[in-house]
């Protein structure tokens, strides 16, 4: 079983990945705070913020590579997920203020002292416990992609008719989360974040164990996604991906498994999100802009659809491109991720992922004819 | 319900139009239980329709189709007919490419088709043995790890076949299973048919007169969304009215 897993391309990158993302989440809080600031080999605290929300994007593409890469479906509104995990997420911290905010009351956010408003509203009851706010980070997501998926699929609606409506989906949370009456701070979104669990957020040691939270949520996502791609219901999704209506014939309830992998990864973007939101210390309704969504569509085509690991490169080394092109040469940004984009259809049609897998197969091709793994 | 006594698939008066054109038109057709019988017609004569609406792809406006006496096929959905036993193949070979030839197989064993089983599902000796048995009977043994992809249309058409089979239908809708094939396939194609029937009922929807008259069973003639003849290849070969609209061209 293992020796089949080592054997098999893709899962020997998915391997490689996990073991680099540990390695990270344990060597990167270490450096942070075992090093002097001066030592060549330390992480500044910027370092691992950036490097933190980096791995909170690669989760996102993930989660799209999943329902992406694996059953067809092209979500444009990923990012809602997202969003909505970080509110709840968001939701948690404001609680956390307690009578620290510029107002000092005792019960409510600042934004809603200066709306004039007298009580909580209802749906911020339980906020103020962090296991309840998990629960929702994980519920909130799935629920929204439950309920649309469920929807959606039944109607048979798919291919690009899918991918607008999930962008319209994540378009109108935007607008509705803009809005001040909705109780959840306007334009303005939720922020002053003071501490996680009594710990202070910007403390060294808070951020460390954030950013090791991070990796191992990464690393729980790959695995989970990696164990249910490896499962049948990976093989029916990847039936339903070339031959939908073949599948239908085999007896196959397409839209029970289309909303399983569709509600399995929302749950995923909404810990990202989850985990996001400490780390950058805001979480505002331009979280839910539909570009959002389509950009981590892009991370996710130029890692490498359908390989787990594809993904999360990708995610990883558009933003770093990103990072350092906004800053050097700020206008050339989006002909670059333009240009990167129209490269990688035309000449890696499978990602930064299919080079690899070029590389390993180039290799093996000197090695005597093996058995191909047997993925049964 | 008496009229569909002792048989497996029984069609009456079904009809579907589509924007005013009338695709089947009072179609009725009975198959008995074990029975191999092929359907013939020009284009646009209904065969696809006809197998479109037994498989619940298409809703018919009105008109009965009942499975097995008792069940009736206009109010299920594709995958219910599949599970109650009714299998497909298309015309064009439709194989998932990017599986091997055995997972290929294996998606398709008849068993539980829900997500929580499938998610922790394991193959058990007895479908592996299932498969294999499949792999000798449709040729295709010595491809069992290969990506479907990279089969031949032959070979494909096969496997698709052997899906089929493993899925273990009571009755089998075949389109045009020789399209493409050499004659050497096209031979083996109808012994394997012929095998297959007796214990299972089988419908093949074919052109190539050759196969037709190889398979040496009864025959219906489509024209116009209607069973225009039905008998032996001779009889209808016999019949004017066919020779006028099919045969004659």
């Amino acid at each position: 079983m293992i020796t089949r897993w080592l054997l098999n391309k893709t899962d020997r990158g998915v391997l490689i990945m996990l073991a680099v993302i540990l390695l990270l989440g344990f060597m990167v809080p270490a450096l942070h705070l075992l090093t002097s600031p001066d030592s060549p080999v330390h992480v500044p605290a910027y370092a691992m913020a950036l490097i933190g929300k980096y791995l909170c994007y690669a989760m996102l593409a993930l989660s799209i590579d999943l329902i992406w890469g694996y059953c067809g479906i092209l979500s444009l509104g990923h990012g809602a997920f997202f969003a909505l995990g970080g509110y709840a997420m968001g939701m948690y911290l404001m609680r956390q203020i307690g009578s620290r905010g510029v107002y000092g009351h005792a019960e409510l956010p600042d934004f809603m002292v200066f709306l004039n408003w007298t009580e909580l509203p209802w749906y911020w009851y339980g906020f103020g416990w962090f296991g309840f706010a998990l629960l929702m980070v994980l519920f909130v997501p799935g629920l929204l992609a439950f309920l649309f998926g469920f929807f959606a699929f039944r109607a048979r609606v798919s291919g690009v008719h899918f991918s607008i409506i999930t962008q319209a989906l994540t378009f109108a949370l935007m607008l509705a989360f803009f809005r001040n009456d909705m109780g959840f701070g306007g334009n303005n979104g939720l922020t002053d974040f003071k501490d996680i669990l009594g710990f202070n957020l910007q403390a060294g040691g808070t951020r460390a164990a954030l950013f090791g939270a991070t990796c191992l949520g990464l690393a729980a996502s790959l695995l989970i996604c990696l164990a249910i791609t490896r499962s049948r219901v990976g093989a029916v999704m990847t039936a339903i991906r070339d031959a939908e209506s073949r599948t239908r014939f085999l007896g196959y309830r397409v839209e029970a498994f289309k909303l399983f992998a569709f509600t399995v990864s929302a749950c995923i973007a909404g810990a990202a999100g989850a985990l996001y939101v400490p780390q950058v210390g805001i979480i505002n309704p331009s979280e839910f802009a539909p570009a959002n969504s389509i950009e981590a569509v892009i991370w996710t085509a130029i890692g490498g659809r359908g390989t787990l690991f594809g993904p999360i490169l990708g995610a990883v080394l558009v933003n770093f491109a990103k990072s350092w092109f906004t800053s050097a040469l700020p206008d050339l940004w989006l002909f670059a991720l333009g240009g990167l984009f129209l490269a990688v259809t035309l000449f890696l049609p499978n990602g930064l992922a299919g080079l690899f897998g070029r590389w390993t197969s180039a290799r093996r091709r000197e090695l005597p004819a093996a058995q191909p793994a047997a993925a049964e | 319900m008496d009229k569909a006594a002792n048989s497996i698939l029984y069609l009456d008066g079904v009809n579907v139009s589509f924007d005013g054109f009338k695709a089947l038109n009072a179609l009725s057709l009975i198959i008995e239980p074990g029975e191999l019988r092929a359907v013939i017609g020009p284009n646009g004569a209904g065969k696809t329709t006809m197998m479109d609406v037994i498989t619940g792809k298409t809703r018919p406006d009105t008109g009965d189709v009942l499975f097995a006496e008792t069940r009736d096929l206009t109010r299920l959905d594709e995958a219910e007919i599949a599970q109650l036993g009714i299998g497909r193949k298309f015309q064009k070979p439709s194989v998932f490419e990017k599986l091997t030839v055995a997972e290929n197989l294996a998606l398709a064993l008849a068993g539980n088709r829900r997500v929580r089983e499938a998610l922790f599902w394991r193959l058990s000796t007895r479908e592996k043995a299932r498969i294999d048995e499949l792999l000798g009977i449709v040729r295709l043994g010595a491809q069992r790890h290969m990506p479907a992809a990279r089969l031949s249309h032959g070979q494909k058409q096969w496997l698709e076949i052997g899906m089929l089979l493993a899925q273990d239908p009571k009755l089998l809708l075949v389109d045009e299973p020789v399209a493409g094939m050499t004659d050497a396939e096209t031979e083996t194609t109808a012994t394997l048919l012929r095998s297959i029937a007796g214990e299972r009922s089988v419908v093949v929807v074919e052109h190539d007169m050759n196969f037709v008259r190889e398979l040496a069973v009864k025959v219906t003639v489509l024209h116009e969304g209607s069973v225009l003849a039905e008998g032996s290849l001779d009889h209808v070969s016999a019949d004017h009215r066919v020779i006028e609209v099919y045969l004659g061209r």
